[in-house]
């Protein structure tokens, strides 16, 4: 059997696949690409309480993004595994930089030294993990959409909402980036 | 999504068509077709390492274009997409109208503040939810406390929501 490819796919094959959920699912049955929604339905269907947020028939709204869901992890499968994940070198800007924060091991897909279940056991990890798993539930709910809802379907419908929520997330990513995970990792 | 197909279009978009109604449209069954194109977008998102936490330090740190070019690229194709699609009046598999519905901005708090609570997180995952379940597949099983963590985000946001500013 040859070797599975992990060449990283480009940006320009990428992206365009990616935008073309959109028309698709809206001509699948008329379902606007957005994955957040899926935490939302994923609640309806388990612990809505008395919770009006979770009071809705999300067998009739929320079915199909769940079985979306179910697609990504297999597609995350397929990717990862079956065809061998990607191990394109990253930027050397940006190697020194997660050195200069104590992250060495850049291989797989999140860093080993501070996500990883060895790591669950130290407070960065806990922190990293819980809180920002959290936080990726509690903003995405809160704004009504997340990366693929707003910045993709959202922004494709000229949706002001949309170019305010993702405007905030990239604000959100940079203040991350540049003070909390040096504040913590330091 | 807040199911609020019918509320009023925040601006102008000449072609929309009306709401679906029940008489055209047949139940929605492309059971199949969600799981494909959900298995597709998974395979994409790991293939071109939108799985991966380091390529979002690339992105924040501004350090390289694959990210914006995907961002970019993706939107562009949705984009002109949307706009065929308006355009030739398409309709749906089950035979509705294809409609998008309006996101209400009120305030427009709502996205600021939980833009910036999702950034925070996105960051510091590495992950967006859909990546987050590719992470999973793609062998990060630790990923999994993330996910469920978000999981009670939204459980979380559901219980403060009447007394959130939006």
């Amino acid at each position: 059997m040859p070797e599975p490819s992990t060449r990283l796919w480009p940006w320009y094959v990428a992206g365009p696949l990616i935008g073309l959920m959109v028309p698709l699912l809206l001509l699948a049955g008329n379902r606007l690409f957005g994955v957040s929604s899926c935490l939302r339905h994923a609640c309806a269907a388990t612990l809505p309480g008395s919770i009006p947020h979770f009071r809705y028939d999300w067998r009739a709204t929320g079915l199909w993004n769940l079985i979306f869901l179910a697609g990504i992890f297999l597609g995350g499968i397929v990717g990862g595994r079956l065809l061998g994940g990607p191990t394109a070198p990253l930027a050397p800007a940006t190697q020194a930089d997660l050195a200069a924060l104590g992250i060495h091991d850049l291989t797989g897909i999140v860093p080993q030294e501070i996500l990883s279940w060895s790591a669950l056991g130290t407070a960065t990890g806990a922190f990293l993990l819980i809180g920002g798993g959290f936080l990726v539930g509690f903003g995405s709910a809160y704004a009504g959409g997340c990366t693929s809802g707003h910045a993709i379907s959202g922004l494709a419908d000229r949706q002001l909402a949309s170019l305010v929520a993702v405007m905030s997330f990239f604000a959100g990513g940079l203040l991350a980036t540049h003070w909390l995970l040096p504040a913590i990792l330091r | 999504m807040p199911p609020s197909i019918s509320s009023a279009r925040a601006h102008a978009m000449d072609t929309v068509p009306p709401p679906a109604t029940s008489a055209v449209a047949r139940p929605d069954r492309a059971w199949l077709v969600y799981l494909l194109l959900g298995i597709a977008f998974g395979t994409v998102l790991t293939k071109a390492g939108v799985v991966s936490w380091f390529r979002m330090q690339e992105m924040f740190r501004f350090q390289s274009f694959h990210m914006y070019g995907i961002i970019g690229s993706a939107l562009a194709v949705a984009m002109a997409s949307l706009a065929l699609i308006r355009r030739s009046q398409l309709h749906a598999a089950n035979g509705a109208p294809i409609v998008v519905p309006p996101k209400k901005f009120g305030h427009g708090i709502r996205f600021v503040v939980g833009g910036v609570l999702f950034g925070i997180g996105w960051a510091m995952t590495g992950a967006c939810p859909g990546p987050l379940v590719a992470q999973i597949g793609a062998g990060a099983t630790v990923m999994v406390v993330a996910f469920l963590s978000a999981l009670a985000g939204t459980w979380v946001y559901g219980l403060l929501q009447p007394r959130l500013p939006h």
